[in-house]
């Protein structure tokens, strides 16, 4: 795992290039990039300028509070980090969740992936892929979509409104709803509701075996450069069921390296911290987890999708199975570390998801049965689930007298740091090595951290509204280029506008 | 409190209803009602917060206060007499209703979202009914850590709105007085009556009246939070103004 590109050998007298603000996700993010005389990239960094503050104002809370409280991080999958919270919670309560609640809260889930994986890929990506990474501005957005292709916007829209559907009727609320409580659930899903919903799975199945197809399309249209930008190996975490089966409710640790071959396996959620360190550094405040077996230079891995895709032995449901073989073979043999393939990879977990939900939407536990478990108290516990963008891990200690003394939370895009900042150095020495700053080039770096996360890339597509400001600073700090991106998305060339380093 | 008028003269006469005007329409009352008493009997909304009908007015919170023939005065504390023209629901009132509601916001720590209240606050509910979209003020963000130390009950101090309505039910239905209110002005809190000030080690039970008083999210019982779902609560089935024979305790 090549770490080049991160630090310079010598930054002294480097231009520098900074996209700052890249997205607001989770704090601010930002794009810096050192070239040296000849325009070579020397070094380019993605800082996450991220506080996790909700780690540290949990403490004091009490517990059956959390699971509603942390879902407050995120707007797009909040009920990964409420059922997190719960199933850590749980533990704390001495519960196993009783079938009802279990299959409940997987439907919730379900749900939850579908909607959020639609978003990501028709609402926030597909812009990018229908119309290329540097088309009309005024036209990659959702709206340009719906323009030239009502039928795609159409199926992403109704797509993820039936995901949040299926979250009303489970968690109470289509975004940060109340459903889960520590030990079970607090309601069954109503007759009314699941008529409701099983009303609309056949089309939706349907959708999203469409959706699996526009993915693939993209990737036999332009192999070249599906395959290719920014593509980096990696090794690859999440979860599996303890035979191997893809699961984003629960299961084991398993780990491949970039070839394929299992690095760790059925290994307990519960053993996090003796299978993940975190590394600091100095530039940013997202910290850098890496496998301990391997050390932090060999270490790193993705998470989400691609990874979950080829971690598992099969997907355990048909349609969906029948498409990751399909996707397997596009890599003849090899597995596939191309970051746009992510998007392949989350479009069969759509698939898969709604046949999840569909299964579930039959069984009789979600309508009746009892909803909540107790059992002796424990003073900690570790809740991990596949979020959306991946593996979520949730770990809080509670006092004896029930106020959380220790949180502890590793997020998708955590787990993702490096492999973005590796896809940003590969997509920076691809495209920007010597070229003229251009909305498009720049759109490049975003198309990359795109791929893997969207809280990133709703900040940064923001429907061609975000505000972006790059300087090109010389040797001696005097400015060389300045192109600023408007509210409206307007670019303006600002040549020696003004003098000085940028911050 | 000596904030209960008398008003000898106009008092409802034995054996003839007497009725005086809320807002254009006669509410009857009965010999030695308040304002709000009478007008809580007929059905009729006037915003409180302290008033609870199960104890003596305490007056506080002002925003029960009315009109009475031009005059403000607390709805909560005045008895209704004959021939009153009483006036709450205007646009004048009920917009000093929201800035004294927006003022308790910002006093304290409410963070809605995360509350397990939500639903069942009168707070709340009395902030959605005046129309309250927002704090307005700056907030004070105090800082005030939550008691635990109770096996049973959570006390969160960051909602209290100082209606003292867990003084009253511990003192006048418990007989324990295990709260008290101290400190002044800005610095006016809510006390613990045991010798370390925490409950703990006070003489409180679950079962007691001052335990499932409080009307915001202070005095909690502890391991319940949203075993209730959102969408089920006593406020999500209708607007505390079309609630007036529900004031009751905690859920």
């Amino acid at each position: 795992m090549s770490a080049d590109l991160e630090t310079a050998s010598q930054p002294q007298g480097l231009r520098r290039v900074a996209i700052d603000p890249v997205s607001r996700v989770e704090g601010h993010g930002k794009v810096t990039l050192l070239l040296d005389e000849n325009n070579r990239v020397q070094q380019a960094r993605l800082h996450i300028v991220e506080f996790r503050g909700f780690e540290k104002f949990i403490e004091g809370r009490p517990y059956w509070e959390v699971p509603v409280m942390v879902q407050r991080l995120c707007g797009i999958c909040p009920v990964s980090h409420h059922l997190a919270a719960c199933k850590a919670l749980d533990l704390v309560v001495g519960a196993t969740p009783t079938p009802s609640a279990d299959k409940i809260r997987r439907l919730m889930h379900y749900g939850q992936v579908m909607q959020s994986n639609a978003l990501h890929f028709f609402h926030l990506s597909s812009p990018d892929l229908l119309f290329g990474f540097d088309s009309d501005l005024n036209q990659r957005n959702i709206v340009g979509v719906a323009q030239a292709h009502p039928d795609i916007a159409k199926k992403g829209v109704l797509l993820r409104k039936f995901g949040q559907e299926v979250i009303r009727a489970t968690a109470g609320k289509r975004v940060h709803g109340t459903g889960s409580v520590p030990g079970g659930m607090n309601k069954h899903v109503s007759f009314e509701d699941r008529a409701l919903l099983r009303r609309d799975v056949a089309q939706m199945i349907e959708w999203a075996q469409d959706a699996v197809n526009i993915a693939k399309q993209l990737h036999a249209q332009n192999p070249a450069l599906y395959d290719s930008f920014g593509s980096v190996p990696a090794n690859m975490l999440s979860l599996v069921r303890a035979d191997g089966a893809l699961d984003l409710f629960d299961g084991v640790l398993r780990a491949r390296d970039a070839a394929g071959h299992i690095i760790l396996d059925g290994a307990s959620d519960q053993s996090y911290l003796d299978l993940i360190e975190e590394e600091v550094k100095p530039w940013t405040y997202m910290k850098f987890p890496y496998l301990r077996s391997l050390g932090p230079q060999l270490g790193w891995y993705r998470v989400g999708p691609l990874a979950r895709i080829q971690n598992c032995d099969f997907i355990p449901t048909p349609l969906a199975e029948v498409q990751r073989r399909e996707f397997l073979a596009w890599g003849r043999g090899q597995p596939i570390h191309a970051p746009l393939a992510y998007h392949w990879a989350r479009m069969i977990e759509v698939l898969h998801s709604m046949e999840v939900i569909a299964e579930l939407l039959d069984d009789p536990d979600i309508l009746a049965g009892e909803l909540m478990a107790s059992g002796p108290r424990r003073r900690e516990g570790i809740g991990v689930i596949e979020a959306p963008r991946g593996t979520l891990i949730h770990h809080y200690a509670v006092g004896d007298d029930d106020l959380v003394t220790m949180c502890n939370l590793i997020v998708a895009t955590t787990h993702n740091n490096q492999a973005m900042n590796t896809a940003v150095r590969s997509v920076a020495r691809q495209y920007m090595d010597g070229r003229e700053i251009t909305e498009g080039l720049l759109n490049h770096i975003e198309v990359a951290i795109r791929a893997y996360d969207p809280c990133l890339s709703c900040a940064t597509h923001a429907l061609g509204q975000m505000p972006l400001d790059v300087t090109l600073v010389g040797p001696q700090g005097e400015l060389l280029d300045r192109v600023v991106r408007s509210q409206r998305g307007e670019l303006r060339r600002a040549l020696g506008a003004s003098g000085g380093a940028p911050p | 409190m000596s904030d209960v008028h008398d008003m000898d003269d106009m008092r409802a006469a034995p054996g003839s209803p007497a009725t005086f005007s809320l807002d254009g329409q006669d509410v009857e009352f009965q010999a030695g009602e308040t304002l709000i008493e009478a007008a809580t009997r007929a059905g009729r909304y006037i915003p409180h917060l302290c008033w609870h009908p199960d104890f003596h007015p305490h007056g506080s919170c002002r925003l029960c206060t009315v009109k009475v023939n031009g005059r403000a005065g607390a709805a909560c504390t005045m008895q209704a007499a004959a021939g009153q023209e009483v006036q709450s629901d205007t646009a004048e009132l009920n917009a000093q209703r929201k800035t004294l509601l927006q003022m308790l916001f910002v006093e304290g720590n409410h963070f809605c979202p995360s509350c397990e209240k939500s639903g069942n606050c009168l707070l709340q509910a009395t902030a959605y009914q005046m129309g309250m979209e927002g704090p307005h003020f700056e907030q004070f963000y105090p800082n005030r850590p939550v008691d635990a130390s109770h096996p049973d009950l959570l006390l969160d101090f960051n909602r209290c709105i100082l209606c003292e309505l867990c003084v009253r039910a511990s003192r006048d239905v418990d007989g324990k007085s295990v709260f008290a209110i101290g400190g002044h002005g800005i610095h006016t809190h809510l006390l613990v009556n045991s010798d370390s000030g925490r409950l703990g080690d006070a003489d409180m039970a679950l079962g007691d009246r001052a335990a499932s008083i409080c009307p915001v999210g202070v005095i909690l019982p502890k391991r319940r939070g949203f075993a209730i779902p959102i969408g089920q609560r006593r406020f999500d089935q209708a607007p505390v103004s079309q609630q007036t024979q529900g004031d009751g305790d905690s859920p």
